[in-house]
C-alpha cells in the first residue's frame, strides 16, 4: 500500500506539467482567435476611447507575456481570476463551482448508463454468440456509435418529451424552489439524502433523457469491446475448469469471465471519460442543462478568457483524476497488478 | 475392484469441420471399476483428451458426442438433462486439467475456488464451514492453510496442481479424470505429485482415469491401462499384462520407444516409424496398418473386432483373429 501511495503522488505531480501545457495553449489560442471580450459585451458603436479605457482597467492592453505571467502567477495561487464579460468582476472559481455539480451529475449518470448498457449488452452478446441477439446488438453498437450525440438528444426530446410526454426536455428541476438543500450539489443525491421524494422524482425525470443520450451514445464502443474481450476470456482454460466443477453457466459467464474481461474495459472507460465530457458539452446545450459545458459554450461566445481557461483547467483535472482512479481500480480488481 | 463405476459403450465424438466430419473418438468402449486407476495412453491427438471431455459431456462445438452410452452409477449420462449433468460435474466426476497455470481463475483466491465448488453442490454448507473444510483439505495436500488467501499467481505450479486435485477431493468425487496432470510440471515436482496421488489413491480409495502420453506415469500409478490410437481403442488390460504380454503391435512400439537407464550398449532405442494418420481421412481397416510391422492384407481392408485374449486383457488386432476367409 505504501508503494501505491507513492505511485499516486508521482502521478499527481505529473499532472502539473500537463495542466501547464494545456493552459498555455488555451491562453494563446484565445488571444489569437478573432473576437474581444470588451467588444462582445458592449453596445456596438461605442466610442473607441471608452473601449480603450475598459481594456486598460482590465489589463488587456499589457503586453501578452505580462498578461501570461500574471495569469500563471494567479493560477499558482489557485486564483482563477474574475470574469470579463458579459458581467465584469465575478469570481470565476465561484461560477465554476456553481456549475460543476450539474456536469458531475450528468457525467456520472451517463457513465452509469454506458457501463450497464454497454458492458451488459456486450457480455450478453458474447454469451449468446452468433444468435439473433448477438447480431442485433452488434448492429446497435455500430449505429449508435455513428449517430451524432446532439441529434440523438433531439430525437429523444421529440419522441419521449414532445410526442409521448414522458419526460421533461430541459433543465435539472421543474422550479428552483423545489431544489433540495445543497449538500453535494447533485440534485438527485441531495434530495435522496434529505428524504425529499418529490424533488428526487422530479430531478430523476429531468436527468433521464440527457443521461440516456450521453450514456447510449458512448455504449456502442463498450458493447463491441466487452463482447470481443469476453469471447477471448470464455475460451480460456479456467472458464472450462469452472464449468467442469459444475459452477452454473451464469456464474461462470457473468462472474468469473466478466470480471476477467474488465481490465481493458475500465481502461477504455478512463480514456472515454474525456469524450464523455465533450459529449456532455453538447448534451448540456441540447437539454439546457445548467452545467459546466453550457457555461463554457456561453463564455466562448462572450470571449470571457478567464472563465474559458478556468473551465478547461477543471475539465483537465477531471480527466486526470479519472485516469488516476482507473489505475487504482486496476489494482483493486486484479491482484496481479501492484504498484 | 469388481464393481463397475463407469461403462463407456461405443462412444463416438464427431467434429464437423469444413473438410467433413472428423471422428476424434471412434466407437470406444471401456469400463472403469470402483477404486482403480485406469491409465489412458496414446500419442498427442489420438483423442484421449477429447474422450476425457466427453465423459463430462463438455465437448466443445463444432464437436459433439454423436453416439454411444456412458453408464455412470447405473445412469446413462447421455440421457441426463444439462442441469442434471451440471450437478454431476465437480461433485461426482471431477476433472484435473493439464495446465495448472491457466486452470485457476487469476482473480479468485485459492480458497474461494474450493469454497465456491463446495457451496455450489452443497448450498446448505456455510461459507465459514466450507472455508474450514478447504483448510483441512489443503493441509492434507501439504500446503499451509494460510495459502487459501493467496491468488493463483502467488503459488507454484506444483501447488496449483495439488489445489486442482483438492477441488476434486473437496466433494469426494466418485471419479477423477486427470488430463495430463504432470505434463507441465518439472520432473522433481512431477515425482512429488505422483507420490501424493498414490497416497491419496490409497487413503481416499480414489477412482481415477489418468490420461497421459507418458507410459512411465502409467506404470507408476495405474492398475489397468487403455491404449488409444487414432481415435480407437487398441488394447486394454491390467498394467502388468499389457507391459509383459503385450498384444497390439502399437502398444509394443510405444513400450519400446521408452528410454531406459538399463538400456544395454549397442541397443538402439526403437521408434515408431511414420506419423499418426490424419483423422480427416483415416486409413481404411485398422488405422495402424500403414505403420504396423506385422500388417497383413486384411488389416488394410476391414476394421478388426475387439477380442478378449486373456481374462480382462483385450485388443482389436487381426493378429489374434481366427483365420477366416
Amino acid at each position: 500500500m505504501r508503494s501505491l501511495g507513492r505511485y499516486l503522488l508521482i502521478r499527481t505531480l505529473l499532472t502539473i506539467p500537463m495542466i501547464f501545457v494545456l493552459v498555455t495553449l488555451v491562453f494563446l489560442i484565445l488571444r489569437v482567435m478573432p473576437g474581444d471580450p470588451v467588444k462582445s459585451s458592449i453596445r456596438p458603436g461605442a466610442p473607441q476611447e471608452y473601449i480603450d479605457e475598459i481594456r486598460h482597467t482590465l489589463g488587456l492592453d499589457k503586453p501578452l507575456y505580462v498578461q501570461y505571467g500574471d495569469y500563471l502567477w494567479d493560477l499558482l495561487h489557485f486564483d482563477l481570476g474574475t470574469t470579463l464579460s458579459p458581467v465584469r468582476g465575478q469570481s470565476v472559481a465561484k461560477q465554476i463551482w456553481e456549475h460543476f455539480p450539474a456536469t458531475l451529475e450528468l457525467a456520472l449518470a451517463g457513465m452509469f448508463v454506458t457501463a450497464v448498457v454497454g458492458v451488459g449488452m456486450g457480455a450478453y452478446a458474447a454469451h449468446h454468440r452468433r444468435s439473433v441477439a448477438d447480431y442485433s446488438l452488434r448492429l446497435y453498437a455500430i449505429i449508435i456509435y455513428a449517430i451524432p450525440v446532439f441529434w440523438l438528444g433531439l430525437m429523444f426530446q421529440l419522441i419521449f418529451g414532445v410526442w409521448l410526454r414522458w419526460f421533461p426536455i430541459a433543465g435539472r428541476i421543474s422550479s428552483l424552489a423545489m431544489a433540495p438543500k445543497h449538500i453535494t450539489g447533485l440534485y438527485t443525491l441531495d434530495s435522496l439524502l434529505t428524504g425529499n421524494w418529490a424533488a428526487f422524482k422530479d430531478s430523476m425525470m429531468h436527468l433521464a433523457l440527457p443521461a440516456l443520450t450521453l450514456g447510449l451514445y458512448l455504449s456502442g464502443v463498450f458493447v463491441r469491446l466487452t463482447r470481443s474481450n469476453m469471447l477471448q476470456i470464455l475460451k480460456m482454460d479456467f472458464v472450462t475448469a469452472a464449468r467442469a466443477r459444475g459452477i452454473p453457466e451464469r456464474t461462470v459467464v457473468y462472474r468469473h469471465a466478466l470480471k476477467n474481461a474488465l481490465i481493458p474495459i475500465i481502461t477504455m472507460m478512463g480514456l472515454q471519460f474525456a469524450l464523455l465530457l465533450a459529449g456532455a458539452v453538447l448534451t448540456e446545450s441540447t437539454f439546457s442543462w445548467p452545467g459546466l459545458g453550457r457555461f463554457l459554450v456561453e463564455r466562448i461566445t462572450y470571449r470571457d478568457f478567464p472563465s474559458i481557461q478556468g473551465a478547461v483547467v477543471v475539465f483537465a483535472l477531471l480527466v486526470a483524476s479519472v485516469s488516476l482512479l482507473v489505475d487504482v481500480l486496476y489494482a483493486w480488481i486484479d491482484p496481479r497488478i501492484r504498484y | 475392484m469388481t464393481e463397475p463405476l463407469l461403462q463407456v459403450e461405443h462412444l463416438t465424438v464427431t467434429y464437423e469441420t469444413r473438410q467433413g466430419p472428423v471422428r476424434a473418438v471412434d466407437d470406444v468402449s471401456f469400463t472403469v471399476y470402483r477404486g482403480e486407476v485406469l491409465g489412458l495412453v496414446g500419442e498427442s491427438g489420438c483423442g484421449k483428451s477429447t474422450l476425457g471431455m466427453a465423459l463430462l459431456r463438455m465437448v466443445r462445438p463444432p464437436g459433439r458426442i454423436s453416439s454411444g452410452r456412458m453408464i455412470f452409477q447405473g445412469r446413462d449420462l447421455m440421457q441426463l438433462s444439462e442441469g442434471e449433468m451440471r450437478k454431476l460435474r465437480g461433485r461426482h466426476i471431477s476433472m484435473v486439467f493439464q495446465d495448472p497455470m491457466t486452470s485457476l481463475n487469476p482473480l479468485q483466491r485459492i480458497g474461494d475456488h474450493i469454497v465456491e465448488t463446495i457451496r455450489t453442490h452443497e448450498p446448505q454448507v456455510s461459507k465459514k464451514e466450507a472455508w474450514e473444510r478447504a483448510a483441512q483439505l489443503i493441509q492434507r495436500l501439504g500446503i499451509s492453510p494460510d495459502r487459501l488467501k493467496d491468488y493463483p499467481h502467488q503459488l507454484s505450479g506444483g501447488m496449483r496442481q495439488r489445489i486442482m486435485i483438492g477441488i476434486g477431493l473437496a466433494l469426494n468425487a466418485d471419479l477423477i479424470i486427470a488430463d495430463e496432470p504432470t505434463t507441465s510440471l518439472d520432473v522433481i515436482v512431477e515425482a512429488q505429485f505422483l507420490d501424493l496421488l498414490r497416497e491419496l489413491r490409497d487413503e481416499f480409495n480414489l477412482t481415477m482415469i489418468l490420461i497421459t502420453h507418458n507410459i512411465g506415469v502409467v506404470a507408476e500409478l495405474a492398475d489397468r491401462v487403455a491404449v488409444m490410437y487414432a481415435g480407437r481403442m487398441a488394447e486394454i488390460g491390467p498394467v502388468h499384462d499389457v507391459f509383459h504380454r503385450t498384444l497390439h503391435p502399437y502398444t509394443r512400439g510405444l513400450l519400446a520407444s521408452v528410454p531406459s537407464i538399463r538400456l544395454e550398449d549397442g541397443l538402439e532405442l526403437e521408434t515408431l516409424s511414420g506419423a499418426p494418420p490424419s483423422l480427416l481421412d483415416p486409413p481404411p481397416g485398422c488405422r495402424f496398418h500403414p505403420r504396423c510391422p506385422q500388417a497383413k492384407p486384411v488389416c488394410a481392408q476391414r476394421v478388426p473386432a475387439w477380442q478378449e485374449i486373456h481374462p480382462g486383457h483385450g485388443t482389436a488386432c487381426w493378429l489374434y483373429a481366427e483365420e477366416e476367409a
